[in-house]
């Protein structure tokens, strides 16, 4: 029993980070239409802002300690943050510590950018041809995208640590009953799953109690009806472009410290999201949040010791495998909406 | 000739002359000269072309013509490799027994998992068979191995057992009844060097063969099924034709296509991983298939040559060679221009394949036969003679935009 537990407990970040991809994909199809494959770039691109960060956080310039000699007697020669001139060596280093947290603050308005210049520049010349040339394109974009990150970053993962604060374990065990040390699970991963259920709220709320959100889900049930109104639907899609953008890099900022990034993640959650976009119905807000937790747990459910013994190979095909019978029984997936993506 | 009208003949002349003299062709530029790093004419990269020609011939069957864009068909390809390398390993290294077999396994396979995924059609119907590829990796990879050989793969060995084989026990090379698949015939004339490779040869014969077969299923009746498909499927529906046969026809076509390309990938380098069955070869087949231009003949052998050529040619250049090339200009502009193309070569090569692919999906959605005939066409109206008719093959309608 407690297996089971952990092992959920272990689906719920991984699923939290399909479930806020696959919630972006959805915004962007079911708002402009598009099929984005670049979106796992732009998870990438979040993670990379909170490198960049944390990068410029740990600026530093060569100092002489005085007080501290190397081997051969001379004073030496020590790297100091600008930081830690400017707030006092404490302060300095707390800041430096939460980078992670602090990038949060750094990706939106770049993430935001980005969407808004990619909508801008590029996706909007291709809401009139077929779908298959928007993947298509936005794949190659997201090869481009993947391709500079690796330029200036290299093909490394680069650790970026969370703050010293969430370092430890949680005993998750003690607290429901169990013994001491049966369910431990690290504090940071349940601050990725807090971040992202306030994150699904937070764009449900948008979308639900503001007028903008109102307007934009009137745009979502039909497009032409709202713009005869004299709304400008097109200029408020483009900031639910930026919003989607936002959302995924969000993800990707808070997902450093479990998984080190590197320049191909993007791509390897990509496909992931697209099944679980598929799985929730495409055009499904609600959908795809649910199918990117169900498919999270149910991923690690299936790399337990005893199924594996059971259905061999099981772990590596079971989000896949979901996939295939739910296309089957359910054709429009689990929420899908009638009428949306059926040609 | 051949049940082929005037221009389809001469189509395929022309592939047969290219495919023939490639070697002469590839290799413009004398062996001591600074341009000689172009030359494409080397054994290894030549087979590549031909054999990834297959594939995106076979690709070109079920996109270009159906509409219907499978972003799995590596499994296939993959497939195809295992069933060779197993031939290879039980009966004889003789490479017949293992490219039947490919093809007979690729086709089961894709038989199966193309009466599954089409089912449905669009976006769903990539998804599925993108899941039904990542699933023949994982497992390749991870349950599988007994039969595959999991992150190793599997290479020809001494101990294998070769029932056909005199010479079993020894070590033994692909061959084709004795003539080796490594086996090179080099002729120098001049500064020239060019190598005829027995294996280029023989996967260049079977892309004659397969291109032959594309030709015929392009101007059939069968062919222009599948063009109805594309354009609108509900009318066929609604006419009474049942569509779900012919698309399950040149699913399994294109399969076998790709399991060809993948039994002869084995017989040229006897081995096999399951990385080849990744779905990031899948895309580089789309890739191909889309740059050289879906739904026409020969735009996916151009496309996948330009792919393979590209990998191996300009992920060679790198920055001496650069400052030898602009050594002409000032030293400041010099160290300028160099740091400039910086990224986009040597192991830059995928980003000017990304920035390539983007520009032709942007501004040729025909792909580069569309840019050949754009140019054509400029030449043409010099002449005063209209435009005449468009090609429909060349420029499918698109599909009306569905949201």
């Amino acid at each position: 029993m407690d297996a089971i537990i952990l092992q959920i407990l272990n689906g719920l970040d991984k699923g939290s980070a399909y479930a806020l991809i696959a919630l972006g994909l959805t915004l962007i199809f079911g708002t402009l239409g598009v099929v984005n494959f670049a979106h796992g770039a732009l998870f990438m691109l979040g993670a990379f802002c909170a490198v960049t960060l944390s990068r410029i956080l740990s600026l530093s310039h060569v100092v002489i300690d005085e007080s501290r000699k190397d081997f051969l007697g001379n004073p030496m020669k020590v790297e100091v943050p600008y930081l830690h001139e400017w707030f006092g060596p404490e302060v300095g280093a707390t800041i430096i510590d939460w980078s992670v947290p602090l990038s949060i603050l750094f990706a939106i308005p770049v993430m935001i950018l980005i969407g808004v210049i990619m909508e801008r520049g590029l996706i909007k010349h291709f809401y009139k041809r077929p779908h298959a040339d928007q993947i298509l394109v936005t794949f190659g974009l997201a090869i481009v995208l993947q391709e500079i990150i690796k330029y200036y970053y290299g093909a490394n993962p680069i650790p970026t640590p969370a703050p010293e604060a969430f370092a430890g374990s949680f005993d998750f065990g003690v607290l429901i009953g169990f013994d001491a040390n049966s369910i431990i699970y690290p504090y940071w991963r349940l601050v990725y799953f807090g971040f992202a259920m306030v994150l699904v709220a937070a764009v449900f709320s948008f979308l639900q109690f503001t007028t903008f959100g109102m307007v934009v889900r009137a745009g979502m049930a039909d497009r032409e009806t709202v713009g005869l109104l004299g709304i400008n639907i097109d200029k408020r899609f483009t900031i639910m472009f930026g919003i989607a953008a936002a959302v995924a890099g969000l993800a990707g900022v808070m997902y450093t410290p479990i998984n080190p990034p590197n320049y191909h993640m993007g791509m390897d959650f990509l496909v992931l999201s697209f099944v679980v976009v598929v799985v929730g119905g495409m055009g499904s807000l609600g959908g795809a949040v649910a199918a990117g937790f169900l498919l999270g747990v149910l991923e690690s459910l299936a790399s337990m010791g005893w199924v594996i013994d059971l259905v061999p190979g099981i772990n590596q095909i079971i989000i896949y495998l979901v996939a295939i019978v739910i296309l089957l029984t359910r054709p429009r997936g689990l929420m899908g909406r009638k009428g949306v993506m059926e040609e | 000739m051949l049940g082929l009208n005037t221009k389809d003949t001469r189509l395929l002349l022309l592939v047969i002359a290219l495919t023939m003299l490639a070697p002469f062709l590839l290799n413009p530029f004398p062996v001591d000269s600074e341009l000689a790093q172009f030359n494409a004419g080397y054994p290894d990269l030549m087979q590549r072309f031909v054999i990834f020609g297959i594939f995106a011939i076979g690709f070109n069957i079920l996109f270009g013509l159906t509409g219907y864009l499978s972003f799995g068909h590596a499994a296939f390809l993959g497939v195809g490799s295992y069933a060779a390398i197993w031939m290879m390993k039980l009966l004889t290294m003789n490479v017949i027994p293992a490219i039947i077999m490919s093809v007979i396994f690729a086709g089961l396979f894709s038989l199966l998992v193309g009466w599954i995924s089409l089912r449905r059609s669009g976006i769903y119907f990539s998804i599925l068979t993108l899941a039904f590829a990542q699933m023949s990796y994982a497992l390749a990879y991870s349950v599988l191995t007994p039969i595959t050989g999991g992150e190793t793969g599997l290479q020809a060995k001494i101990s294998d057992p070769r029932i056909l084989d005199s010479n079993a026990g020894e070590f033994g090379r692909a061959n084709l009844f004795g003539l080796q698949m490594s086996e090179n015939v080099s002729l120098q004339v001049g500064g020239w060097d060019f190598t005829f490779n027995a294996g280029y040869y023989v996967a260049a014969f079977m892309m004659i063969i397969s291109f032959y077969i594309a030709i015929r299923i392009f101007r059939s009746p069968f062919g222009m099924m599948l063009r109805a498909i594309k354009s609108n499927q509900q009318r066929l529906n609604y006419t009474g034709l049942n569509s779900r046969p012919y698309t399950l026809a040149a699913f399994v076509i294109s399969g076998m296509y790709a399991g060809l390309a993948g039994g002869l990938m084995v017989a040229m380098d006897t081995q096999v991983g399951p990385e080849r069955m990744f779905w990031t070869a899948s895309g580089e087949v789309v890739l191909m298939t889309i740059l050289g231009g879906a739904g026409t003949l020969i735009g996916p052998v151009l496309g996948a040559g330009m792919i393979k050529y590209m990998e191996n040619i300009v992920s060679k250049i790198n920055d001496t060679i650069l400052h030898q090339w602009f050594s002409f200009m000032p030293d400041g502009l010099e160290d300028f221009v160099v740091t400039v193309i910086h990224p986009f070569i040597g192991k830059g090569w995928h980003l000017t394949l990304g920035i390539v692919f983007m520009l032709v999906v942007i501004f040729l959605p025909g792909g580069l036969m569309e840019g050949g005939e754009r140019i054509a066409k400029l030449f043409k109206r010099k002449k005063g003679s209209g435009s005449g008719g468009k090609d429909p093959e060349h420029h499918p309608t698109p599909k009306p935009h569905v949201a």
